[in-house]
């Protein structure tokens, strides 16, 4: 047993390899036959790969629309991928969550969604919310047994035990994502998704959250996808970063490395973007243009219409994720040595 | 002399169980051509403050006491027609989600010259030459073409730029801008708020800028009022605000902020949460999570009080009696 482990931990605990999700978004099949309109195919993902260490924290950061939830659900096996496919310690994730073995990986792979007034089900008391992973994964039987590990899961994020005979709505939204937190600890899983946990929250309130969260990895070594636009909680709490555009990684890097020496343009004008609080009265040089309609995505490069440094080879071919430096670039402008 | 003064704003809310007191006593003053930005978090009464100075409270809300003036003319106790005049002529209005200030029937251009119509002596043909370099002003590309487009045909940065244009079509000296950029993303982002203090510095348009984000905050305004349960914590210029903040929860609420230049390990947290309406507690309302909270703070409630270059609602910067 001992060695079996000692193997495992020396490889990546998740190994997303070419993830890839196109959804069909073509009008209704009477509509297209009439007015004649083609199908139409929206490539949310479009091959995503990267691994993910036991105990460490890949945050994913884009603007709306790159894909980066999708990635999330894909992992938890919400989405059935239309190409490639997930290892989780080593096993095909996907091909689990359609056989028997799915619900012992889903008890492993939990998620934490970014609205906690939407996650969390009004009706149910919060100890029921708690109970109802333990139960449904059948950890435990007994009642008292029960509600003495939702009492524990309350006090591990900083609740109260007695709060397990309260409503949501008797919480604020800090301690309403608390909740979720315990809930999503509830089978002791070992890899958690987190989808913005604390974007639809105060500073203040995000603090604690963040807290707890880092607090909980090093506690019990969880294993993080964290889902972000704020580069700057990004920049807290993740080990490596991926930046997404259009439903692709066009940078994957260590977090030092990706803040100290950003490659691909779209990072520096991300980085470039964000107000800075100690920079009063600073004038900055905003990113020119708009995220472009992933309908209809430019050809080549999908950041040349937006990038200095985009030239005919940018608008014409596709660069792939490359190895430069020890970090994964997919821009032509980087590999040709021109930034 | 001031621009905007608001005098002692009371906003209530009467409910079955008794009042809510949702605004406490809130004064402060806008200058010609100054960007006041309000902060705080959600709760703390930073859009209703907008809110009560455009005359848009929601009923049952309402003024319950104090004043507001405008260029010397109180406008709180104006009818919905008066007031109808005052916004859009001397008061623009932007708001957090621009699919919502905009008619999803009308063009844009048709909107515009509306606005324009009202409240300017022009005709028709003026007004759509003026709509046009409005949108031109914002950065609309092909501006003469876009005019006749519908909201819908516009991406979400370009909609707010339109919402920019629309508030300032009537050329007001005064722009209450809600959560202006909170909808966008971060790239989008910079671009509107550059956008807005070029516009509003031409033209001398004061803004009241409302938003929960320092960052946007530090970046863009002259000074700022830090709000808390209804409340100006702390109000003053800027820099000394975000640098040296007088009151605790400025403090408590600068540390929160993860930033891009230290490498914490954790981030500092205030416990707890802003209480609500119906349990403010005695005295200061920031007393059960103040890391400095004294005897005083539970008995009687602090007013704005000289601390350095800004004011703070703190009994730690009363020079009468020392803690």
């Amino acid at each position: 047993m001992n060695a079996a482990v000692n193997t495992v931990n020396t490889a990546p605990l998740v190994v997303a390899h070419d993830l890839a999700k196109t959804f069909d978004v073509s009008a209704p099949w009477l509509n297209r036959v009439l007015e004649r309109k083609p199908r139409t195919l929206l490539h949310a993902v479009d091959g995503v790969s990267f691994e993910i260490e036991r105990g460490r924290t890949l945050a994913l950061v884009g603007e709306s629309g790159c894909g980066k939830s999708t990635v999330a659900r894909l992992l938890v096996g919400l989405y059935e991928p239309t190409r490639g496919g997930m290892r989780f310690d080593g096993q095909d994730a996907q091909a689990a969550y359609v056989s028997r073995e799915g619900r012992q990986l889903r008890r492993r792979i939990q998620m934490i969604f970014q609205d906690p007034y939407a996650s969390l089900n009004p009706r149910w008391l919060v100890e029921q919310i708690i109970a109802e992973p333990l139960r449904e994964h059948a950890i435990l039987q007994d009642k008292d047994a029960i509600r003495e590990r939702v009492g524990e899961l309350l006090r591990s994020v900083g609740l109260s035990a007695l709060d397990m005979a309260k409503y949501p709505h008797q919480f604020s939204g800090g301690q309403r994502q608390r909740i979720s937190i315990a809930r999503a600890l509830a089978t002791a899983p070992e890899f958690l998704v987190c989808d913005e946990p604390t974007s639809a929250l105060d500073v203040s309130v995000q603090a604690q959250v963040l807290n707890i969260m880092k607090d909980l990895q090093r506690e019990r070594g969880l294993t993080y996808l964290f889902i972000s636009h704020n580069l700057a909680v990004v920049r807290h709490v993740s080990d490596q970063v991926g930046v997404m555009y259009l439903g692709r990684l066009v940078e994957l890097a260590d977090k030092a490395e990706l803040f100290a020496r950003p490659r691909h343009p779209y990072t520096r004008m991300l980085l470039d973007a964000i107000p800075q609080m100690h920079a009063v009265g600073r004038a900055r040089t905003p990113v020119q243009g708009e995220v472009p309609n992933p309908l209809n995505p430019p050809t080549g490069c999908a950041v040349h219409p937006r990038c200095p440094h985009a030239n005919a080879r940018c608008s014409a071919e596709r660069p792939v994720l490359t190895s430069i430096g020890g970090v994964r670039v997919a821009c032509h402008a980087v590999e040709e040595g021109r930034i | 002399m001031s621009l905007l003064q608001v005098r002692n704003l009371i906003v209530e809310f009467p409910t079955r169980r008794g009042t809510l007191r949702a605004l406490d006593d809130i004064s402060f003053d806008i200058a010609p051509g100054e960007i006041l930005g309000v902060v705080g978090e959600s709760g703390a009464g930073k859009s209703l403050t907008g809110a009560a100075i455009i005359g848009l409270l929601e009923p049952p809300g309402r003024v319950a006491g104090g004043e507001i003036v405008l260029e010397g003319r109180r406008i709180d106790t104006l009818g919905y027609e008066q007031m109808r005049h005052i916004r859009g002529r001397r008061i623009g209005a932007i708001f957090q989600d621009p699919l919502t200030s905009l008619n999803p029937l009308y063009t844009v251009g048709r909107q515009l010259v509306e606005t324009i119509r009202t409240h300017l002596p022009v005709g028709e043909a003026e007004a759509r030459r003026r709509a046009v370099s409005l949108l031109q002003d914002t950065g609309i590309p092909a501006a003469e073409q876009r005019i006749d487009h519908y909201p819908h045909q516009f991406s979400g940065g370009m909609r707010q730029r339109v919402v920019i244009a629309l508030a300032l079509a009537a050329e007001p000296k005064l722009i209450v801008a809600d959560e202006p950029t909170t909808a966008l993303d971060v790239s989008i982002q910079a671009q509107i708020i550059q956008l807005l203090k070029r516009l509003c510095r031409e033209r001398g348009a004061a803004v009241m800028l409302i938003t929960h984000d320092m960052g946007v905050i530090a970046e863009t305004c002259d000074r700022v009022a830090v709000m808390y349960a209804g409340r100006v914590a702390e109000i003053g210029p800027v820099r000394e605000v975000i640098h040296q903040p007088a009151h605790p929860y400025t403090a408590g609420l600068m540390a929160s902020i993860p930033d891009m230049d230290s490498d914490r390990e954790r981030l500092n947290q205030i416990d707890g949460a802003m209480p609500r309406l119906n349990a403010i507690p005695q005295g200061c309302a920031y007393n059960p999570r103040c890391p400095r909270v004294f005897e005083r703070c539970r008995q009687a409630r602090p007013e704005l009080l000289a601390a350095g270059a800004t004011m703070a609602a703190c009994w730690l910067h009363d020079t009468q009696v020392r803690p």
